[in-house]
């Protein structure tokens, strides 16, 4: 101890660091220790108010975060050492930069004087996650640990929220230095995120949406991002106007979906009555959303008839993909709230039942319509019961990446905000599980289900002992089909049906994983079988593989096929059968 | 046109290109080029021409000029991404204000003897250059001015002797008295 032991806020950066995180209310990170952070990891040891929970992957480390981030409102945290450890991060980094996520990684550096030398286990941490967090920093004087950690939550979770990196090398976790609480100046004076939108941008988004005949609003992940406030507001938004609503994929939950205004995800797998109320709108509010290729389709085909109002945090969303009428820049939260006070002032509600008609003969399409069957468990069935089995339960719903995670989008019905997790921006597959992991350590009563497929599971299957470990129930919930699906899909449509190499040849038992791992293996091939076992795997109260064998040719449909308008979309009943077996014959690509 | 099979949307967009002169203010601290830079490399925008130093050293601010072209669309999405960084403070676009004056130094080697030595010279001072340089068979010339301008003395020094050419990049700044 030096000599001003005294002075409680002269310490060393390792304590600091743990300081910091009690600071910003952080009680639980992830991570995984190595010679760069050995320091933090003493520290860590000796106090007991943020708890540490050991992945087996320093990836697993960045989703978890990412799922505890997303499933609270609140930062996830990880702690990795030097090179291999900071390079297993980019996955996650880049993972909650394409999707908004508030995320703050502590990196491990080697001593400052060997930086540049390839030390052993040395890499330019900052350098190579720089394109891959909103910002980062590297810190060589342990006076200036504090404000640095100070600042990197502040980036993290105001304005449009996302991933930040503090490289601290393991010299400077040693020395010792002065501490302070987080403080205003810890922020450059360059970042100031504009909150409150703009009171004529948003007179005349009232004026265009008081005088629609075929509104539309489209919400995102900026709605959830914004808090509850604003998922408050969009509701009664939609209830004082009676406009119908879609979201894309990161914005299911803010608008529940047994409401009556909702008309189902939109985009490339979403809604025929989505896409065409897009499509033929006259007014569309899009909020916190960004026009996204897989949600516009052909852009120069994209709402050719609308006026489109855009509230967005970031002003660079803003005209990127689609020229918009009314840009409101600002926190949607405010925004809205500001919107509905001038509207319930001046406007009301317009008449546009014969919209609604429309939408209804839509609707009346069944574009999520596929055939059950007593033989054999189609995906799509899978989800419904698993939606039947859970519902009014307090469930949070994370998934991998491919045709069952459209599939967990389409059928199962999500009522509130942060209860959907789920690697839209990146499309990352193993997500899902470690995601899982992180959403049962913020919620240990809830019940945690990953929707996963067999292929992406395995990326991160490691996961499972964090979970045996931590006696975290999670259930995930595989819809083994033995194929990469979605990859099969598009070889199917659009490759002349030649499968290369998206068939699982050697599909491990997860029943005996399960069990090897210390958790609790289910399978089930038979439909009629599946209620009984979903209510077996909920009432375990350990983790569960599920390996649920379903159908494995089904595609996903509705599709919105390449280069084609969301009014272009291919229906099932269009495609399911002698489409695909045209493809499958290695008859000619759909597309 | 004939496309390959995607479920991209493989569009080509024909929007003509324009040139703008970007003014950057930034928090002057380790990275902050390299930030500006992977802006434009990760997001395919195109450099022209690239100026910095720091401005004002007590804050610690430095002005990055930025010559880029691409379609209204880009340029818009170019300021935006920049704008949204961390450590920049400001980003101005010169040329839309209309009001900007812009600058160039370069320096520049020629070699050579009798008629073409006396051209050489001739020019340099028809375009208000200086010798900063010279020996019995070269001059090196400073020259400043708008880039037009500095290519066009290149252009005719190529003939007499051109040996190589050093030069700063743009710098801008608005006319009359307010700053940026
Ligand atoms: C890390 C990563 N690698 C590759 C891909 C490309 N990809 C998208 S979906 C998919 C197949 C997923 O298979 P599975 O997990 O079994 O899900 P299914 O589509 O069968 O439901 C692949 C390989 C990806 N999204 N992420
Ligand atoms: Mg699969």
């Amino acid at each position: 101890m030096s000599d001003k032991s005294h002075d409680p806020n002269q310490m060393t950066g390792a304590a600091m660091i743990v300081r910091a995180l009690i600071d910003h209310g952080v009680t639980d990170i992830f991570g995984y220790p190595g010679g760069a952070v050995l320091p933090i990891y003493d520290e860590i040891f000796q106090q007991s108010e943020v708890q540490h929970i050991l992945v087996r992957h320093e990836q697993g480390a960045g989703h978890a975060a990412e799922g505890y981030a997303r499933s609270t409102g609140r930062p996830g945290v990880a702690l990795v050492t030097s090179g291999p450890g900071a390079t297993n991060m980019v996955t996650p980094l880049t993972d909650a930069l394409m999707d908004s996520i508030p995320l703050v990684c502590i990196s491990g550096q080697v001593p400052t004087h060997l930086i540049g030398n390839d030390a052993f286990q040395e890499c330019d941490t900052v350098g190579i996650t720089r394109p891959c967090t909103k910002h980062n920093w590297l810190v060589r004087d342990v006076n200036d640990l504090a404000k640095v950690l100070h600042e990197a939550f502040y980036v993290a979770t105001t304005g449009r929220p996302g991933p930040v990196l503090v490289d601290v090398p393991k010299d400077v976790q040693f020395a010792t230095g002065t501490y302070h609480p987080p403080r205003k100046s810890d922020v450059h004076r360059s970042y100031a995120p504009r909150v409150k939108g703009d009171a004529t941008q948003i007179r005349k988004a009232v004026a265009l949406l008081a005088g629609a005949k075929r509104p539309v609003i489209y919400s995102g992940g900026g709605v959830i991002n914004s808090g509850p406030e604003a998922t408050r507001l969009l509701r009664e938004l939609v209830e004082v106007t009676g406009f119908p609503i879609t979201s894309t994929l990161m914005g299911l939950g803010a608008y529940p979906a047994s409401g009556k205004s909702w008309l189902g995800m939109l985009g490339m797998h979403g809604t025929y009555e989505a896409n065409m109320t897009m499509h033929d709108c006259d007014v569309m509010l899009c909020v916190g959303a960004r026009f996204d290729d897989r949600i516009t389709g052909r852009v120069d085909a994209f709402s050719p008839g609308s006026k489109k109002i855009h509230i967005d945090i970031d002003p660079s969303s803003i005209n990127k993909n689609i020229r918009v009428d009314v840009p409101i820049i600002g926190d949607c939260g405010n925004i809205l709230g500001d919107i509905l006070q001038v509207f319930k002032a001046e406007a009301k509600k317009p008449d546009i039942k014969a919209w609604w008609q429309q939408i209804a003969q839509w609707r009346a399409r069944n574009s999520l319509y596929y055939r059950k069957s007593n033989d054999v468990i189609l995906p799509q069935h899978a989800i419904q019961s698993l939606f039947e089995a859970t519902r009014g339960r307090d469930t949070y719903i994370t998934t991998e990446v491919g045709q069952h995670q459209m599939w967990a989008a389409q059928f199962y019905g999500f009522e509130e905000p942060h209860r959907w997790m789920t690697s839209g921006g990146l499309g990352t597959m193993g997500y899902g599980l470690p995601a899982a992991v992180g959403v049962q350590v913020a919620h240990p009563d809830s019940l945690v289900i990953d929707i996963a497929g067999d292929a992406s599971v395995q990326m991160t299957m490691q996961e499972m002992s964090t979970a045996v470990q931590y006696e975290l129930p999670i259930k995930i919930f595989i819809l083994n089909n033995q194929y990469m699906g979605m990859v099969r899909q598009w070889q199917q449509l659009l490759h002349g049906n030649r499968l290369s190499h998206s068939y699982s040849e050697a599909m491990p038992d997860f029943v005996k994983l399960a069990e090897a791992y210390g958790g609790v293996g289910i399978q089930v091939h038979k439909p009629g079988d599946l209620d009984g076992a979903i209510q077996e795997m909920i009432s375990v109260k350990r983790p569960v593989l599920f390996d649920c064998r379903v159908a494995s040719l089904e595609n996903c449909f509705p599709m919105i096929p390449s280069g084609k308008a969301h009014n272009e979309m291919l229906l099932p009943e269009q495609a399911n059968d002698e489409a695909t077996a045209k493809a499958f014959a290695g008859g000619k690509a759909l597309v | 046109m004939n496309q390959p099979a995607s479920a991209y949307f493989i569009e080509e967009r024909h929007d003509p290109n324009e040139t703008h002169t970007l003014s950057v203010l930034v928090q002057n601290e380790p990275g902050v080029l390299a930030r500006v830079i992977g802006l434009f490399s990760g997001r395919g925008y195109n450099i022209e021409s690239l100026t910095v130093s720091e401005t004002e050293s007590q804050k610690h601010l430095s002005r990055i000029t930025i010559v880029t072209t691409g379609t209204p669309m880009v340029i818009e999405q170019i300021k935006h991404q920049l704008d949204r960084m961390i450590p920049v403070y400001r980003v101005v676009d010169m040329t839309l204000t209309k009001r900007s004056i812009e600058r160039e130094l370069a320096m520049v080697k020629v070699r050579g003897q009798g008629e073409h030595r006396v051209e050489a010279l001739r020019l340099a001072d028809a375009f208000r250059a200086r010798v900063i340089d010279a020996t019995t068979e070269s001059f090196v010339f400073e020259i400043t001015g708008n880039t037009e301008k500095i290519n066009q003395f290149i252009d005719l020094m190529r003939p007499l002797g051109l040996v190589e050419v050093s030069r700063t990049g743009v710098a801008a700044i608005g006319r009359g008295p307010e700053g940026m």
